[in-house]
């Protein structure tokens, strides 16, 4: 349907001789004179030879046609026919579309229909969906990020792109800092953290504080405070939004829009627009505050229960590696510390256990053990009544968990002329599973040593071994995550401890550092992907002096598959 | 001054030492190169790498086991541990070009080549924080909204773990951090670095260094794709369920290996074991190809487990026997019976040294 049905079919312009209104002739010119809709004769060179009411109201004839409809005249047409298409324009700040039809001598009758409704209303729909799809944009991109300088950055440069010629966001001050993103339409981002005053900016300092926004207009742009015009922006600057960024609760800053007397000022739609914005982009920085705040709370409160990170001490290496049960946590039920003694003549403490059950809870009690066994150092040469006290503090605590570890107190004690040093251990098991020696001819030992585990029954009786270690020999602690790993090629079976025991008689004269990571990786290999207990290993190692024979005589049985 | 030529024998005398467990040696090897002038990108990537690269291979050929590997990888890394603090804190070159993340696939033991990529990028001015092996794809995302990268550099060097990397890497881009993947689980070519959508790829430290310069543009979260939407051939299911049948398919393999070679049924548990990890090696570069669509990743697995075997002393024919097996139990699924059969031609095609002597 075209408007061009809406001409009158029966046009005729009337016959009238030159000069003088025609408006009086013939009665057919009464047909359009009076017509709704403006209406003009234009002769064969461009000049308006008659016009209605309609047409005089909205222009005066004598200005001459419209360029934009003096262009479409001047286009040929053939004869007799209504041009095919409509040509559009503006006429008087409105918007027209011009049909034309064949008029008398070679004159045009130009019929204007008005669109200026249904035009703003397109327009109107344009822009509604630009911002629509700029706010799920934004959304989008706000909702993926968890980290407050990124949603910031995306927060200021979506806002100079799309709503403003710059725009500044304000996060609530750091101390007496304030971070401050700078972005420029179609120009790079920056970051900086300045020490600002918010009451320089009318305004600002009630929108970090949460109070409703000031209307732009009330926002004189020449009080504006150099620190809000991004660096490399030029030219005054026109017109200002200031809107606050609500956040959960909390402020999370404040967003200044920027457009420069180039450009026209904010409109009031605009200004509405810009506080929407705002508060997609205040949900989101606040939430990427409060994940910064709890992350930076959880390593706070986690850094006393993550395993220390080891190294040699007095001549005797350490080394362990902890994998929580829990993929997506750093700690579990597991622990293991080293506690150097004062001197190399002094022992060094080391202890390795684990908690019933996982995840923060069995971290907590984790936690408490060590400092328990920490403040036990003192005694620490006897491992009986070590764990006599901690089993009796277990008791009286409101834990109702339980705890097998090994105690194992290592010393290295120099050889005399030529002879090499030996460690000296004294391992005491607590219900724990037994320390494993591994010897320098690749042999594999535990070590017989019992107790029973603290924290469930009123008394501990143990029993410790003494084992001495030499060059190239380790004793590795570890907890029931490695032997009870389940899975395999085969899919439903236990690594078990003879599968540990024959992977390390590989692991003579290796580095304490090795030899935890090579059994972590044997077990994690064996779950494939599957759920597993924590996982702790911890070496003590005698380093191996000199070097060690290249190829050990171990014969590696590999795969055959027939 | 530091120059960047080292003398020509010194990867052969740090091998020496590495290879021996001679830490002491090893690290007096580097610092004495140091003290003499080379200069540290130069040790790390013409010295310390090759020796890497060549543990690789003496345990290939069987001249070192696995748990060699593992001490002579520890004592390399001991030297780079040495190199990385060897200047004075003053003398070194303080971070000013921007912040990246390096990164193990999950799963992935080998942290070798990334700690290196660390190391050359912090001599080039990067603050990088370093993850090492076995990071599990939850932390590295946590670690990303805390710190806020220029771009993650993921490494891999087993092309199994290809396709926990994949999700990796959607999982990276879709909080728009870029992905720059490297290692030899990509391939020579970094073809399978763009199949699974990661933003670039460098073939070594070097290569690495030269994108983060160029500048990475960071991906659009709102685009998050699926696994399916890189690699559509996914929809078929037939990597799924390859990948979850494991256990059942390798059993099975073993079972009928059994009917057709009495002499395995005579097995001791130790070789039975072996066996075992050999079927279920074949079965997941089987569902690695399948993944991929791509034939390369499962025949070249197979051609170099031949090779291994046959340094070992065992008939690779086996291979091609586990082959059959495997096509028969899954017959209905015309993609993995294709690869199945490409294997087999490959195994076929493959010179074996030992055979044609």
């Amino acid at each position: 349907m075209g408007y061009a049905q809406r001409v009158p079919p029966f046009v005729i312009s009337s016959s009238g001789a030159s000069g003088g209104t025609r408006g009086g002739g013939v009665s057919v010119s009464a047909a359009w004179s009076n017509a709704p809709y403006p209406v003009l004769v234009v002769g064969g060179d461009g000049d308006v030879v008659d016009a209605n009411e309609a047409a005089r109201t909205l222009f005066p004839p004598a200005e001459g046609l419209p360029p934009w409809l003096a262009d479409a005249h001047r286009r040929p047409r053939a004869s007799g026919t209504p041009e095919q298409g409509v040509v559009s324009g503006t006429v008087a700040g409105r918007s027209f579309e011009a049909y034309s039809s064949p008029g008398e001598g070679g004159e045009v009758v130009w019929w204007l229909v008005e669109d200026t409704g249904h035009r703003l209303a397109e327009e109107a729909l344009r822009t509604e969906r630009e911002r629509t799809e700029l706010l799920e944009e934004i959304s989008g991109v706000l909702l993926s990020s968890l980290n407050v300088d990124r949603c910031a950055e995306v927060t200021a440069r979506t806002a100079a792109d799309h709503l403003a010629d710059a725009a500044v966001v304000v996060a609530p001050a750091q101390g007496r800092r304030h971070p401050l993103t700078y972005a420029r339409a179609g120009g790079a981002v920056t970051q900086t953290l300045a020490r600002v005053d918010p009451s320089s900016v009318p305004g600002l300092a009630e929108a970090l504080q949460g109070f409703p926004p000031v209307p732009t207009r009330w926002i004189d742009p020449e009080e504006l405070a150099d620190w809000l015009i991004p660096p490399g922006f030029d030219g005054p600057i026109d017109s200002v939004i200031i809107a606050p960024l609500p956040g959960h609760g909390i402020p999370a800053g404040a967003l200044i829009l920027l457009r420069s007397s180039t450009h026209r000022a904010f409109t009031d739609g605009e200004e509405a627009f810009a506080h929407l914005f705002a508060a997609r982009a205040g949900a989101a920085l606040s939430a990427a505050h409060l994940y910064a705040e709890q992350a930076s709370i959880t390593a706070t409160l986690l850094q006393e229960l993550l395993p220390p990170r080891l190294e040699r001490v007095h001549g005797v290496e350490y080394a362990g590696v902890y994998r929580p049960s829990q993929d997506h946590e750093d700690v579990g039920g597991d622990f293991y510390d080293v506690h150097p003694g004062a001197d190399a003549s002094q022992d060094t403490f080391v202890v390795l256990g684990d908690v019933a059950g996982k995840g923060l809870q069995a971290a907590a009690l984790t936690g408490k053990i060590r400092s328990v066994l920490q403040a036990l150092l003192p005694l620490s040469g006897d491992h009986q009544q070590v764990l006599t006290l901690l089993n009796d503090a277990l008791l009286t605590s409101h834990h109702t968990r339980y705890a097998s570890l090994v105690l194992a107190s290592v010393r290295r004690s120099e050889g005399s002329e030529g002879a090499e040093g030996q460690v000296r251990l004294r391992l005491t098991s607590a219900g724990h599973l037994p320390p494993l020696i591994i010897r320098a001819d690749g042999r594999v030992e535990p070590v017989d040593t019992l107790g029973q585990i603290v924290g469930a029954l009123p008394k501990v009786t143990a029993h410790s071994v003494d084992v001495v270690l030499a060059p190239g020999e380790t004793c590795l602690l570890y907890t029931d995550g490695i032997t009870d790993a389940h899975g395999g090629p085969l899919g439903e079976e236990l690594y078990g401890e003879h599968r540990l025991r024959h992977a390390l008689r590989e692991c003579a004269r290796m580095p304490a550092k090795a030899v935890v990571e090579h059994v972590q990786m044997l077990a994690a290999q064996w779950l494939g992907g599957g759920r597993h207990d924590d996982m702790a290993t911890l070496a003590i190692t005698n380093p191996a002096t000199g070097r060690s024979t290249r190829r050990t005589a171990h014969g590696h049985d590999t795969g055959t598959t027939a | 001054m530091s120059h960047p030529t080292v003398p020509a024998e010194l990867p052969d005398q740090l091998w020496e030492a590495v290879a021996d467990g001679d830490e002491h040696t090893a690290v007096d090897i580097v610092h004495r190169a140091l003290a003499d002038g080379a200069d540290e990108e130069t040790l790390l990537l013409e010295v310390i790498a090759p020796v890497q690269r060549r543990i690789g291979t003496e345990w290939a050929a069987d001249r070192i086991s696995v748990a060699q590997e593992h001490a002579a990888t520890a004592i390399n890394e001991r030297v780079v541990g040495f190199l990385a603090h060897a200047r004075p804190e003053g003398e070194r070159r303080a971070p000013d070009r921007g912040r990246v993340t390096v990164s193990c696939i999950d799963g992935e033991w080998h942290a070798f080549p990334a700690r290196l990529v660390t190391e050359v990028l912090r001599l080039r001015g990067w603050r990088v924080d370093y993850l090492g092996a076995q990071t599990p794809t939850a932390h590295l995302i946590a670690h990303l909204h805390c710190t806020n990268p220029d771009a993650v550099l993921l490494s891999g060097s087993i092309p199994t773990h290809l396709p926990t990397a994949h999700s990796a890497i959607t999982a990276c881009q879709a909080i728009g951090v870029p992905v720059l993947a490297g290692g030899r689980a990509f391939g020579p070519d970094g073809r399978r670095a763009r199949a699974l959508g990661a933003d670039e790829w460098a073939a070594d430290a070097r290569g690495a260094a030269a994108v983060l310069e160029a500048g990475l543009a960071q991906p659009c979260p709102t685009a998050i794709r699926q696994a399916t939407d890189d690699l559509p051939h996914l929809d078929d299911q037939e990597y799924t369920m390859v990948a979850q049948s494991r256990p059942q398919l390798v059993k099975q393999t073993l079972v009928d290996l059994e009917d057709r070679f009495p002499a395995v049924r005579g097995y001791g548990d130790a070789q039975r074991e072996r066996t075992v990890e050999d079927i279920a090696h074949i079965v997941d570069f089987l569902a690695t190809a399948l993944y991929l669509d791509e034939p390369d990743v499962f025949t070249a697995f197979l051609t170099w487990t031949a090779d291994i075997l046959e340094a070992r002393h065992v008939p690779a024919r086996s291979l091609t026997a586990g082959l059959d097996i495997l096509a028969v139990q899954l017959r209905d699924f015309p993609r993995t019976v294709r690869l199945l059969h490409a294997g087999t031609a490959a195994l076929r095609d493959h010179p074996v040294p030992g055979i044609r002597a």
